[in-house]
């Protein structure tokens, strides 16, 4: 056995480039899918950190609408309830700063809540006395260096951005002196009865909000990294089918010799299990390296979009490494299973040449092509009727997968077409040859396809988001300044303060309620031109903006119709009220339900909501200045006023953000695919000289030959080219109608960017060229005596 | 042994003056051809004998242009070869010369009458009526549609010849033709080969191992070591 192992490892030490790209192509693989998931894990053992952060997720709270005020909170202790109180807050360091804050109360809080070992009392003193002690995680230490807070000390087990203190300081901090944020409740102690009006028991949570918004993001990701890792598996598929092919004659004779069929399946299973290792470890290596580049982004993005918070360094997983090896075997096995079955099945007397690999039979590329009518069929199907994240995600990987198996009898058929229409002897012959060419080179085609048409889609998807959410932005944030008043009393004063200086001071007030079963965000809105000109309506009644200020309309935004088959006419019932839907507006970024009433009806349901947030109106060359004399007037932290130009431009960074991960990725997935392309050829290259050599001999140089071989290379990319640009848009149409649709709620308008397609026709040619340059040159320097050993029969 | 038929000078359609050919080898450069001197006429047919290694298939290969000596004159129809470059060597063998190997090498992504056609019109002298009256004469007209791989060892061989007469080349050069072929077809091959060889009026230079074959044709150069002997 040991000697048949030896013979058939042989091959590998005379094809050491194929054994590097089979090698190249699994690690890439498995770089690309487990760099995803060590992203992934390292967000949700953030969340999972986040919701078990004071005991959260086994703790009941008490919560109000709002704050609740400090002297509530003594009522309930009074009255035997045994609640700790809990203040929760940002607090901005500087620019690019800022530290979520959870002030406790160390001597009520409940066992299950103890965060930090507070020790025989050396931490203690200082925590509970001025200027306070804050405890965070070592990385948020690090982050937080040169900042201007109470001394930091390292605790473990707290999330990262996040800094435990006591509550008094918490409160100075945060400016929110008498209130807290909630109130967690001793699981062991008796409930002494009902609670009084305005507030309610939330029984413990083990996941957080922010694991359920995020989930989509993370799907999209996972996404991504199925998409590069089935790139690269083509890679894998196309050398290890080759090797195969090579072997052929190889087989034959050990099965000849003596070596059983069960016996040289299972030496080459081992073969396929050694190198699916060892590409599998490099690939672990590789992918923590592209998980370790890309986790500071994906954290900023998380942060940005979701005020989720996961560290920016990455740790190393076990189960991570298990993972990732396992998927690099199952990858390697399932891309080697048709050659498996082939030799398990090969019967010995047949002829031992190896099988014209190059030339494809008319009934394989039938098969293919029946098997992609099946899939985009399913696609079809799961468009009119799937529901849900995972069915858009599956009729994503259908509609690709087809149109992948699609290519190479659309580019056969092409072939066949030009072939017949080629005048002279060569171009005849081209056709001709790069017809018989196909076959070896499709698997790399089919990854450049769906390389090309990721990055189009994702492309047109991005590039429309942008203009979309610019534009939204636009008409979203149409106040030049926004304040968020520290409490009632001083937004009163400021509000009388801006009357005579601004052209319109309009209140922002919003409150909890449930719709249709559902918790819903409710804003009131004040009736003026702001919103009548600039509201981004997306379907409405006639009259909209005087139905609403009457109080028997609301406006609902567009993930809460979706949801719920909204449309503007249908009746709609709020607790307390019930009217008929004016409109539906576009609600970008936010997950949340929400409903606007005119402002009247509004304070007419909530008497008690706060008049803190306003939205001011001012010529926006004054903007500024307005600014620096409200916050010189009243003392204001800068966080309390924000202009319209910073507010946008925050909401564009979070954007870039969120999309850097996805370009990166993208452009990652090109270069596996422009990789695939170069492996066939290398290799294709070692098989062409029998090919070649006739037609050099009866007069064509060399030259001219390489010169054609470019040409073919050329040829065979821009038709995968053209392919890619139709299958790009409908990924792109699919994306936005209908996998947003599912995952975010909202439906994005589809904008092209023609220009941006000859940008990647560009890349996608050069990579080709680049690509077919080392076999082309190889063609080229070719010495006589090589071509000649074709016709001695010596190779 | 037959003597070596020397031509008139001036009818010269190949001529070899003093050709040295070396090949570098892991044991340093071996010398195959060591000063090689002869003559082809037009219309004269001469086999290229001697064992193994003697350099015959070299000899043939440079006088197709296939590759360039290292020292020596080399004269196909009146141009001399020797110090030509890739691209005047490539014509020379698209117009001038028709080459017939011992492994047929047609092309396999074309069909029979593709590949007959193939060399013809690349030396633009394709004639319909002529590749019709070679692939009747081949016994070819039944697989004309067909593709290599679907051809037989003797069906490929009469295909490869048929490809070089089509084109009607002054200068025929074959390399053991029929040494891939059993003892009946192949004198059935030979037979059709040297028959429409002799009806375009071209020079055969042909290697082979057979002295029977050898016999066939007008003359005889025997090749040892490097040298004709």
């Amino acid at each position: 056995m040991r000697v048949a192992l030896a013979a058939l490892l042989s091959h590998w030490r005379r094809s050491p480039l194929q054994l590097a790209m089979l090698l190249l192509g699994l690690a890439l693989a498995t770089a690309l899918w487990s760099g995803v998931q060590a992203i992934n894990a390292e967000a949700r053992a953030s969340y999972a950190e986040a919701a078990a952060t004071l005991g959260q997720d086994r703790l009941a709270r008490i919560t109000a609408q709002g704050p609740i005020p400090q002297e509530t909170y003594v009522d309930l202790r009074r009255a035997g309830w045994r609640v700790s109180p809990v203040i929760e807050g940002r607090v901005r360091i500087d620019e690019r700063r800022s530290l979520r804050l959870i002030g406790i109360e160390p001597l009520t809080l409940p066992a299950p809540a103890q965060q930090v070992e507070f020790g025989e009392g050396d931490a203690l003193l200082p925590f509970l006395t001025a200027p306070g002690l804050i405890f965070a995680a070592p990385e948020t230490l690090a982050r937080m260096e040169g900042a201007d807070l109470p001394p930091l000390r390292e605790a473990q087990g707290i999330p990262p951005g996040t800094g435990l203190i006591d509550i008094g300081q918490a409160q100075r901090l945060l400016r929110m002196e008498g209130l807290v944020s909630h109130l967690l409740l001793d699981p062991d102690a008796p409930r002494p009865g009902e609670l009084p009006e305005g507030l309610r028991l939330v029984p413990p949570d083990s996941e957080s909000d922010v694991a359920r918004l995020t989930d989509s993001f993370h799907l999209n990701l996972t996404a991504f990294g199925l998409l590069s890792f089935a790139v690269g598996l083509f890679i894998v598929h196309s050398a290890i089918g080759l090797a195969f092919e090579q072997r052929r004659p190889m087989f034959r004779t050990l099965r000849a010799l003596g070596v059983t069929a069960r016996t040289l399946t299972g030496l080459l299973l081992a073969e396929l299990v050694l190198f699916a290792l060892l590409a599998g470890v490099a690939g672990l290596a590789l992918g923590y390296l592209v998980a370790a580049l890309l986790l500071p982004d994906v954290a900023a993005t998380l942060r940005g979009l979701y005020g989720a918070e996961v560290p920016g360094t990455l740790a190393f997983r076990p189960g991570w490494a298990a993972a990732g090896l396992g998927i690099a075997l199952l990858g390697t096995l399932v891309s080697a299973s048709q050659s498996l079955w082939r030799v398990a099945h090969l019967p010995l007397l047949a002829p031992a040449q190896p099988r014209a690999w190059a030339v494809a039979s008319e009934r394989a590329l039938l098969r293919q092509a029946a098997a992609a009518a099946g899939l985009l069929i399913l696609a079809g199907a799961l468009l009119l009727w799937g529901r849900g994240v995972v069915a858009a995600f599956v009729l994503l990987a259908a509609l690709l997968l087809g149109a992948a198996l699609l290519l190479p009898v659309l580019l056969a058929g092409v072939l066949r077409l030009a072939q017949r229409a080629a005048r002279g002897p060569i171009a005849q012959w081209f056709w001709a040859d790069t017809r018989q060419q196909l076959p070896g080179l499709s698997l790399a085609l089919m990854a450049l396809l769906l390389a090309l048409a990721a990055n189009i889609g994702v492309g047109t998807m991005v590039s429309s988001f942008r203009l979309t959410f610019t534009g939204w932005l636009d008409q979203r944030l149409a106040f030049e300044l926004y304040l968020s008043a520290p409490d009632q009393v001083t937004a009163d004063r400021i509000a009388d303060w801006l009357e005579p200086r601004a052209e319109a001071v309009l209140p922002i007030v919003r409150a909890e309620t449930e719709v249709l079963g559902q918790p819903a965000q409710l804003y009131g809105m004040a009736d003026h031109a702001t919103y009548r000109e600039n509201w981004p309506l997306l379907a409405e009644e006639p009259g909209v903006w005087d139905r609403l200020a009457g109080g028997d309309w609301a406006l609902v935004n567009e993930q809460l119709a979706r949801r719920e088959r909204l449309a503007p006419g249908d009746p709609i019932r709020l607790p307390g009220w019930e009217g008929r839907i004016a409109a539906i507006y576009s609600d970008y970024g936010n997950p949340s339900a929400q409903v606007i009433l005119g402002i009247d009806r509004f304070f007419a349901l909530h008497p008690e909501a706060e008049r803190r947030r306003y939205g001011i109106r001012v010529a926006p060359a004054r903007a500024e200045a307005l600014a620096e004399e409200l916050r010189a007037a009243f003392d204001l932290p800068d966080e309390t006023l924000i202009d319209q130009a910073s507010l946008k431009g925050f909401s564009l960074q979070v954007f870039e953000r969120t999309f850097a991960v996805t370009a990166a990725l993208n452009v990652l997935t090109l270069g596996v695919a422009g990789l695939a392309m170069f492996a066939s050829l290398m290799v294709l290259s070692g098989m062409r000289l029998p090919q070649l050599a006739p037609v050099w001999a009866m007069g064509l140089t060399k030259a001219r030959l390489a010169r054609l071989e470019m040409l073919r290379t050329l040829l065979l990319a821009s038709g995968t080219l053209v392919a890619a640009l139709p299958l790009g848009l409908a990924l792109a149409w699919v994306l936005l109608a209908v996998v947003n649709v599912q995952a975010f709620g909202w439906r994005l308008p589809m904008h092209v960017f023609p220009l941006d397609w000859l940008t990647l026709g560009a890349l996608a040619l050069g990579a080709a060229a680049l690509a077919a340059a080392v076999p082309v040159r190889r063609l080229a320097r070719l010495r006589p005596a090589d071509l000649l050993r074709v016709f001695a029969n010596e190779r | 042994m037959r003597t070596v038929l020397v031509s008139d000078p001036s009818e010269r359609l190949l001529s070899l003056e003093g050709v040295r050919k070396s090949y570098a080898t892991g044991e340093g450069p071996v010398q195959v051809l060591a000063g090689v001197d002869m003559n082809l006429a037009p219309g004269e047919s001469l086999a290229l004998t001697g064992e193994s290694g003697s350099g015959k298939s070299t000899l043939l290969h440079l006088a197709a242009g296939l590759d360039s000596a290292d020292e020596g004159r080399i004269v196909v129809a009146g141009h001399d070869i020797s110090q030509a470059g890739d691209t005047e060597r490539a014509r020379l063998r698209r117009g001038t010369v028709g080459l017939v190997f011992q492994q047929f090498n047609l092309i396999p992504s074309l069909d029979v009458a593709a590949n007959l056609a193939f060399q013809a019109r690349l030396a633009g002298r394709h004639d319909p009526e002529w590749q019709a009256e070679l692939a009747d004469a081949l016994g070819l007209t039944a697989c004309l549609h067909r593709y290599p791989e679907q051809l037989s060892g003797g069906q490929q061989q009469r295909v490869a010849i048929g490809r070089t007469l089509a084109a009607r080349p002054r200068l025929v050069l074959a390399d053991e033709p029929t040494g891939n072929l059993d003892e009946a077809t192949g004198d059935a091959v030979m037979a059709l080969f040297l028959r429409l060889v002799s009806q375009t009026g071209a020079g055969l230079l042909m290697v082979t191992h057979s002295t029977r074959l050898a016999g066939r044709l007008h003359g005889r150069l025997q090749l040892s070591a490097g040298r004709v002997a």
